[in-house]
């Protein structure tokens, strides 16, 4: 048996045929697998639906009780039966809840990571190196250019500027699932401890992260807020808020932006974002290089960004490398978007 | 250095002119002289030492890391200087004996100084040293690339305001001062006199008209104003003087202060009279002004052969008058000026300059009609390089930058049609990261039925949210990837719809379509509209039929 008998790339998403599901399929199929609540890994509309409870839970926050035939979930460690493969399930370190989906079928393991980081979270369970043979990884940031630093020093340049201009609001855009969560408990955690205004698209999982025991200090919805009461405050809203007539709210607003894509400075300058902020929930480039070096994998498939360059450089170690030809997955941060008739006020 | 890498680091993310000068003249208050001085010289452009070549620094990095990787890491930023500064592996033994990273001063000093053979191990030093946005500033300072977003002008301000004082004093005196400037900020801060400026034919910032839109009309009166052809040549400004030693002094700038005399060594000896005159360098053939794209072949060249300087006379056009004698005119109204640049003109009487012809016109509407038809309205068989129209009030003094209300440009009306987006590219600077270069066509019969054939690029036009939009599309709907070129879908009913404008059209045999747009933007995106609904070819010949009524340029001899 070969590996590319027990998964396989088609167009639904990567398909697990002698275990009859999907990970994290794009298309409606019978049975999915899915790693991670963000929504172009965790779609709407599948027969029946085994993630972590954390994954559910956002799903259903998102997309209602329906969301699925039926759900099963599955817990950090834990190995389920499915047709003829085990399924096992590790911590993927990139939000709440996320997974990496271990496939073992006679003695081959294939790792299906999702997105995933080993960089420190305050918010999420750390990110585990699981031996295999097959790794899958995405290649967000699959750029020797991309190197992250420590994100307690970007929220320390986020809290000098809020020091240094404190007539103006500080508006922080951030993807409203893990980042923006990530980004409060560090602002915390950097000892500032006044409230935290939200946007009202971020509220919702927000306070999830609460319920599951994420002290996230005092928050506050900012609608209803009086602008000159915004002064000196910090606002977390959703990428595609900061740039949109809702900041005429705020007194003269700096505009900041908490991404990975902030390394390079066309990014952040297109965006418009006057105080860029290198924080980001996928691996960077050294980060992809040790896990794809400590896994112990002979074969690397690489997934959604920069393929080119880390089958380059898995190639260059000695590995077998390909892309895999997965389409519908794309950056969070840069698609974000608000569902069409809804206001940002909302 | 780290120091001055911040302030380009933030200056680089700040839009606001105000706050931007807030950052510059907080860094002159906090930094000590000699470093905010060659940070002073760095923002104005005011640096000599050579320059290091791209090819240095490729190799630098070339030596430290996988070719492949920097290659596809340089195409994703598209900045060599940025890509490098990200990409500098640290080098493993600099961690042990940590030593202070260079500073300003020292860097310009060294490089001043440096033996070209030795830049290369000083450069990995440096860039072991700094961190990421210190490597970033170095790099862009030692290849002379530090394009962020400040002009000289700006970086004088800020100077200025350090001591409150009128930045326009500054840019009087700064044409005698030396980086890195000790006077002058001895003068900014009170402990000494005014530095005296000492070069007789000292550049004076340029005055700059807004476009005028549709509605501006409404609130001007006609008879306010003078009206003149906006000519499609360079802007400059041509100043005489006499040196200490009673010699006239010649220098030619360009409109940003520029000195450009050495390429035009056929122009200086007709400016034998002390004074300084604003006016537009065009070349003249028998009497009858070139294209734009003739007026090219002048331009950026290493030297300036007699050849040259037959085949494409180089002739002053004269727009203004700054200075007669030692005397500034620039508190006088435009009317007062006129006046005196017309007894200049005169006196000079030389065939290689002449006076700017004004328009004659009692209503806008009469002048709509001037603009529409340049060729009857004065402009006869040079029609062809008028840009269109400056109106001037004739009660403006001359005041440096685009001061409200004063001078308008008001362009020919652009040609607009519908093309088909075919491919797209990585743009450069700002837009490196995205597919902002755009290869559009138009229908035509081919061998197979309808095709479209490419009429032709454009880089602007649309707006950042524009940009991310047709970004987002051309990754969804690319067929194939040649290098940083990407096909995109452009098929009757699938593909994206740009509505291109432009200024004008020629016969060029050089494009498949047989046609050459100038200037061509984006002017809307036409989501709404089917591809097999844009223009055909036979609309750009119709066009270009009617252009042909004005007679087409020459084309340049190669
Ligand atoms: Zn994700």
């Amino acid at each position: 048996m070969r590996p590319q008998d027990i998964l396989i790339p088609v167009p639904a998403g990567l398909c697990c045929k002698p275990g009859g599901f999907h990970i994290d399929p794009v298309r409606p199929v019978e049975r999915a697998v899915i790693t991670h609540g963000h929504s172009d890994h965790a779609r709407p509309g599948h027969g029946a639906v085994l993630a972590t409870q954390e994954t559910l839970d956002m799903m259903r926050l998102r997309y209602g009780d329906n969301f699925a035939g039926s759900t099963q979930a599955i817990a950090y460690g834990e190995t389920i039966k499915l047709g003829d493969v085990m399924v096992s399930c590790h911590p993927a370190g990139h939000v709440l809840g996320s997974a990496q989906m271990a496939v073992t079928c006679k003695n081959i393991c294939i790792v299906a990571s999702g997105d995933y980081k080993d960089a420190h979270d305050p918010t999420c369970t750390p990110f585990e190196v699981v031996p295999c043979d097959v790794f899958i990884t995405e290649a967000t940031f699959g750029l020797p250019v991309f190197r992250h630093g420590d994100a307690a020093d970007e929220v320390k340049k986020l809290l000098a500027s809020v020091a240094l201009f404190p007539e103006r609001a500080h508006l922080v855009g951030a993807y409203s699932l893990g980042k923006a969560q990530r980004v409060i408990k560090l602002i915390r955690q950097a000892g500032y401890d006044a409230p935290i205004y939200l946007h009202g698209a971020m509220e919702k999982i927000t306070h999830y992260y609460q319920s599951r025991g994420i002290d996230l200090g005092e928050l506050r919805p900012v609608k209803g807020v009086r602008k000159a009461d915004l002064a000196g405050t910090i606002t977390l809203a959703p990428p595609s808020a900061t740039s949109d007539v809702w900041t005429r709210r705020f007194p003269d607003p700096v505009t900041a932006f908490a991404s990975g894509w902030m390394r390079v400075r066309a990014r952040a300058r297109q965006r418009g974002v006057e105080l860029p902020l290198v924080i980001s929930d996928h691996a960077d480039w050294d980060g992809l290089c040790a896990t794809i070096s400590t896994t112990g994998a002979g074969e690397i498939w690489v997934t959604h960004g920069q393929e080119d360059a880390l089958v380059h450089w898995c190639q260059s170690q000695g590995l077998t490398a390909r892309p895999l030809a997965l389409v519908g997955y794309g950056d969070e941060e840069e698609e974000e978007t608000l569902p069409p008739g809804k206001s940002a006020d909302a | 250095m780290n120091r001055f890498a911040e302030l380009l680091d933030r200056l680089a993310y700040e839009p606001g002119r105000n706050n931007k000068l807030r950052l510059i003249t907080g860094y002159f208050r906090e930094v000590p002289d000699p470093d905010r001085g060659y940070a002073l010289a760095a923002l104005t452009g005011a640096l000599s030492f050579k320059h290091a070549k791209a090819g240095l620094i490729r190799d630098l990095i070339a030596s430290r890391t996988d070719p492949v990787l920097f290659e596809l890491s340089y195409d994703y930023v598209g900045d060599l200087s940025e890509t490098v500064a990200l990409m500098w592996p640290k080098s493993p033994d600099i961690a042990h004996n940590n030593p202070p990273p260079p500073t300003l001063t020292e860097v310009i000093t060294t490089l001043r100084t440096l033996g070209k053979s030795e830049l290369p191990a000083q450069l990995t030093r440096w860039l072991d040293e700094l961190d990421e946005t210190g490597r970033w500033a170095l790099l862009k300072l030692v290849t002379g690339a530090m394009r962020i977003g400040v002009s000289a002008r700006l970086a004088k301000t800020a100077a200025a305001a350090l001591g409150d004082k009128d930045p326009h004093d500054v840019e009087l005196i700064w044409p005698g001062l030396a980086p890195p400037y000790g006077e002058l900020f001895a003068w900014l801060e009170g402990r000494a006199e005014k530095p005296v400026n000492r070069d007789p034919a000292p550049f004076r910032p340029v005055m700059l008209a807004h476009a005028i839109e549709e509605s501006d009309f409404a609130n001007l009166d006609a008879s306010d104003f003078v009206a003149e052809w906006k000519w499609d040549g360079i802007r400059v400004q041509a100043v005489s003087g006499k040196g200490d030693d009673g010699k006239i002094v010649t220098r030619l700038y360009s409109r940003t202060g520029e000195d450009i005399t050495g390429s035009f060594p056929d122009l200086t000896p007709s400016l034998r009279l002390s004074g300084a005159i604003d006016g537009e360098l065009l070349v003249l053939r028998e009497g009858r002004v070139q294209s734009f794209n003739v007026l090219q072949q002048r331009l950026n060249r290493k030297s300036v052969t007699p050849k040259l300087m037959k085949e494409y006379p180089i002739h002053l056009r004269a727009y203004d008058l700054l200075s007669d004698g030692e005397t500034d005119l620039r508190e006088l109204t435009f009317e007062q000026r006129r006046a005196k640049l017309e007894m200049f003109i005169a006196e000079l009487n030389d065939e290689r300059i002449d006076l700017s012809d004004q328009i004659p016109f009692a209503t806008w509407d009469a002048l709509t009609a001037a603009r529409a038809d340049p060729a009857g309205a004065g402009a006869g068989e040079d029609a062809d390089a008028v840009e269109g129209v400056m109106l001037k009030r004739r009660d403006s003094a001359y005041l440096p930058g685009r001061p409200k209300g004063q001078w308008w440009k008001w362009k020919r009306d652009p040609h607009i049609i519908d093309a088909v987006l075919m491919y797209a590219q990585r743009g450069h600077g700002k837009r490196s990261s995205y597919y902002s270069d755009y290869t559009f066509g138009v229908w035509t019969a081919g061998d197979s039925g309808e095709q479209l054939v490419p009429v032709g690029k454009a880089y602007f036009g649309f707006t950042d949210e524009e940009l991310l939009q047709i970004d987002r599309f051309v990754r969804r709907n690319t067929t194939e990837k040649f290098g940083p070129v990407r096909h995109v879908t452009h098929e009757p009913d699938k593909g994206l719809v740009l509505e291109v404008a432009f200024e004008g059209l020629a016969r060029s045999p050089r494009h498949k379509s047989g046609v050459a747009m100038r200037f061509p933007r984006i002017s809307r995106l036409r989501w709404d509209k089917p591809p097999r609904e844009a223009d055909r070819l036979e609309t750009l010949e119709r066009m270009l039929k009617a252009e042909t009524t004005i007679a087409p340029p020459k084309p340049a001899t190669p």
